[in-house]
């Protein structure tokens, strides 16, 4: 069973003249451990696409099944304890709380789930670690730069054993090799058995995942995936 | 390069002279990549040879070149297979497009997204070879895998570009109700209304 899936999923925003269709009838199967980039020009439905993902959105039209649950379904309980169990999201904007240092940022989910608070910063400097942090995990917020907090973000999103990490543009004010190190990161969190579902603009990010969707008038216009991969994602075809 | 395939386009919209299909090519690559005579008449001697075009010989004694059925599918072929990175010399991707805009057997938006994926397709390879690379600590060999990976990059921020653009001039058109997109040069004129 993947473990996200969105069934003909639409969503239209406003009526009659204002009508705007940003998202229209799009399939998508997202199995544990894959990487899952979407591409596409601006107002091509991307971001619309993960929101309704991950439950920030609802669709219009057909269904979005996490872990065959549909979120439909799910009280307004559930869908938080759901998506804050099992989806991370690095989404541009989200703040690091001011008074924790970096790596208290990063623990704070660990915590929220009941690991003790020195296991949850030993995680923590770990993660830290791996996207080049290590030398200001004790700062504060407050004395990082804007590509230090950013991965800092991106370190608290996918702490712990999180089912989906949902990325938009997440690599936005990184340098090069900044970016390849949040990539890498992306990657070995797949390895671990987790999906993850990309947006971006950048095709040299992109090609970390193991599967391209291209998005055009809010339909999915083509895929790519690399030869040699699995052959059931070797056929790009067009899902209408 | 694509000459050949390029003057199989030309042809497609009418029989012509060898040396009109030399200014007609250079007008329609804004004279980017200027052709010797020689090369236009010694191309369609092997298109002739292989079945692509047949010729005729005019009133003047001159002869006149026409597009076959075989060249006709040779050109859908073209438009249908994206360029090939490692080996052909990437203006060939250029040309595609600019004779693309002017060939009914092409549709410009599915050239550009074919290449597209082609594009993500090596450089989804490129970026396994470079974790590789990595995991290995081969320093020289992961600085030219970045090369590649650039290249590569570049070209796709070149095709969005090209996309955009395509968009925003077939929106103006349906606008003034005009038909879609052709190169800036006029389309080649059949050879008998020339003559006349």
């Amino acid at each position: 069973m993947p473990i996200l899936e969105m069934d003909r999923a639409g969503r239209v925003f406003g009526s009659r003249e204002a009508r705007v269709v940003a998202l229209d009838d799009v399939s998508l199967r997202v199995e544990h451990g894959e990487f899952l980039a979407i591409m596409g020009p601006s107002g091509s439905g991307k971001s619309t696409l993960l929101h309704l993902a991950g439950g920030l959105d609802r669709p219009t039209s057909g269904r979005v099944l996490l872990n065959g649950r549909d979120l439909a379904s799910l009280s307004a309980a559930e869908l938080t304890l759901a998506l804050r169990r099992q989806v991370g999201f690095v989404f541009q904007g989200l703040n690091l709380l001011p008074t924790l240092t970096a790596a208290e940022n990063v623990a704070l989910p660990l915590e929220l789930d009941g690991v003790r608070p020195r296991a949850a910063m030993s995680s923590a400097t770990g993660l830290l670690e791996s996207v080049g942090l290590r030398s200001v995990a004790n700062r504060f917020p407050g004395r990082l730069s804007g590509g230090e907090r950013q991965r800092v973000a991106i370190a608290r999103a996918v702490v712990g054993g999180r089912a989906v990490l949902l990325a938009d543009e997440p690599t936005g004010a990184l340098d090069s090799i900044s970016g390849e190190a949040v990539m890498n990161l992306l990657r070995q969190r797949c390895a671990a058995g987790c999906a993850v579902v990309l947006v971006t603009h950048d095709m040299r990010h992109a090609a970390w995942a193991d599967r391209v969707v291209f998005l055009r008038d809010g339909r999915v216009a083509d895929e790519a995936a690399p030869p040699g991969g699995p052959e059931c994602l070797l056929q790009p075809g067009r899902v209408s | 390069m694509s000459v050949r395939q390029s003057l199989l386009v030309l042809l497609d919209a009418g029989p012509m002279h060898g040396y009109g299909l030399k200014t007609e090519f250079e007008a329609a690559t804004g004279d980017v990549w200027p052709l010797n005579v020689g090369q236009v008449y010694t191309t369609l001697a092997r298109l002739e040879r292989d079945g692509l075009v047949s010729t005729e010989t005019d009133t003047d004694g001159q002869k006149v070149y026409a597009v076959t059925e075989a060249g006709r599918d040779e050109v859908r072929r073209w438009f249908e297979t994206p360029v090939a990175r490692e080996v052909a010399p990437r203006q060939e991707l250029a040309i595609k497009l600019v004779f693309a805009m002017r060939s009914p057997s092409a549709d410009v938006a599915d050239v550009v997204q074919r290449q597209r994926v082609a594009t993500m397709r090596s450089l989804q390879e490129v970026t396994r070879l470079k974790a590789d690379a990595e995991a290995d600590g081969d320093l020289a060999w992961l600085l030219m895998l970045d090369a590649l990976v650039f290249q590569a990059e570049a070209e796709a921020r070149w095709l969005d570009m090209c996309e955009a653009r395509l968009a925003r001039e077939l929106g103006e058109r349906r606008e003034r109700g005009t038909p879609p997109p052709r190169a800036d040069t006029p389309a080649p004129q059949p050879i008998a209304e020339r003559s006349s």
